[in-house]
């Protein structure tokens, strides 16, 4: 009853001040100096269409190195966790047999959500979409294999090479940045090119596909860790 | 802003409040997790009228599939200790 | 738009922490969490919207030399694309936890796992 009454104290104040933040707010009619900043320079400067992959892999991309470590980690750690003393664990299920539909349906599907997801990190300097969003789409793909056949074993190795390997891509092209341009990260290492192309905006596209390359197969990680507790 | 737009935004909110009541009080805990999800997908919707393309992509992608299927993995092995 | 999405944002935040706080399977908790993620979520990219301006991106449509008077501030829309990558991790990483927490204990009940408490 206490308990009870403490969680409805603590929502009521809560809920008070968030009453109070949304009276009180009032939408900005101008951009702040930021955003304006972003708004005029980024086409110029950086030559990328879409102003926040702009800032998520260049303005702001040391931030996006964190995240991508965050994601990293969290892989790492499910990984560990799930590896632990999963050998004196023998549960026998029959699973039953996917149907001839998804089977069918997943031989045919699964190209074409690659072929999507390589397509969303590719252009994610031009339309919306990049690195995170592809990785996504990337990492359903194999979901959809894993969900046809749950005892599918995906090679870690594989995996493991895939996402170390854009990981020192990503970091390489950053400290290539600060030798050749203006910092770490920097997206001006090659010429901004064309706008609206795809081949603009310096290594900007490189640098995300490689972030949705590291980041489907951190994701697939997750997912095939989660999966293999399921006994053969 | 025109009223169509409104409504629809309106509209959504509303089942998006209804969908989350469902997802801390549904009897099964496999309808919680597919509400969850469908909030998720609301707000994806709701981004996209807030003028955020990318933020509606990566909701959908990520916050109403992948994780959606996480919990439901997590469920299939855990099934019998339910409360 | 902008009210409406923040005051649901507002309302599902709320939820969420009232059903992670008296839930006690859980997995329910986890799921609790997510929904008040995406009230946090739907709350950082309502602050961000403008009336009458559109997204941020430059084509045809928004020539290079308006882009200041017709998009919207692009920043709140790069930190929620970041919140919602580190939100399915931290779900993940929970769920690990509950499964693992469920092959120690054999439940789900939180007010059974008592080896903490004093």
């Amino acid at each position: 009853m206490i308990r009870r009454f403490a969680v409805f104290l603590l929502l009521l104040g809560l809920g008070a001040i968030f009453a109070d933040l949304l009276l009180g707010y009032t939408p900005s009619e101008e951009l702040n100096l930021t955003a304006r900043y972003y708004a005029e320079h980024t086409a110029q400067d950086l030559g990328a269409a879409n102003i926040v992959t702009a800032i998520v892999v260049t303005y702001r991309g040391l931030d996006t190195l964190g995240e991508v470590t965050v994601l990293f980690l969290t892989a790492t750690i499910i990984g560990m966790v799930l590896a632990r003393g999963r050998k004196h664990r023998a549960l026998q299920r029959q699973l039953p047999a996917a149907g001839e539909l998804l089977t069918t349906g997943s031989r045919l599907l699964v190209p074409l959500i690659l072929l999507l997801g390589v397509y969303v990190f590719v252009n994610g300097h031009l339309t919306p979409g990049g690195g995170f969003q592809g990785g996504a789409i990337v990492a359903s793909a194999a979901l959809l294999l894993l969900l046809t056949d749950p005892l599918k074993r995906f090679s870690h190795r594989l995996i493991a090479v895939m996402e170390s390997v854009s990981g020192l891509f990503f970091i390489g092209l950053g400290v290539l940045g600060l030798v050749y341009a203006g910092g770490f990260l920097d997206s001006r290492v090659l010429p901004n090119g064309a706008f609206g192309t795809l081949f603009s905006a310096g290594v900007m596209p490189i640098i995300y596909s490689f972030i949705g390359l590291k980041v489907g197969a951190e994701f697939t990680s997750m997912l095939t860790h989660l999966a293999e507790t399921e006994q053969s | 802003m025109n009223t169509v737009l409104l409504s629809i935004g309106v509209l959504l909110a509303v089942a998006m409040i209804g969908v989350a009541w469902l997802t801390i009080r549904a009897t099964r805990i496999a309808t919680a997790m597919l509400a969850a999800g469908l909030v998720s997908l609301f707000a994806s919707v709701l981004f996209l009228f807030l003028a955020a393309p990318d933020v509606a992509m990566t909701e959908a992608a990520i916050g109403s599939g992948l994780t959606t299927f996480l919990f439901f993995f997590v469920l299939g092995r855990v099934r019998g200790g339910q409360s | 738009m902008d009210w409406i999405a923040m005051a649901t944002g507002f309302i599902l935040i709320l939820m969420g922490l009232y059903g992670a706080l008296t839930n006690r399977n859980i997995l329910r908790i986890i799921v609790s969490f997510s929904v008040a993620n995406t009230g946090v979520n739907l709350v950082l990219v309502a602050v961000g919207y403008m009336r009458g301006r559109t997204a941020p991106i430059l084509d045809e449509a928004v020539p290079m030399a308006d882009a200041v008077t017709r998009i919207i501030d692009p920043l709140p829309q790069a930190l929620v694309l970041t919140a919602i990558v580190i939100g399915l991790g931290v779900t993940a990483l929970m769920l690990t936890y509950a499964y693992k927490l469920y092959e120690e204990k054999g439940t789900l009940d939180i007010s059974k796992c008592r080896d903490l408490k004093w």
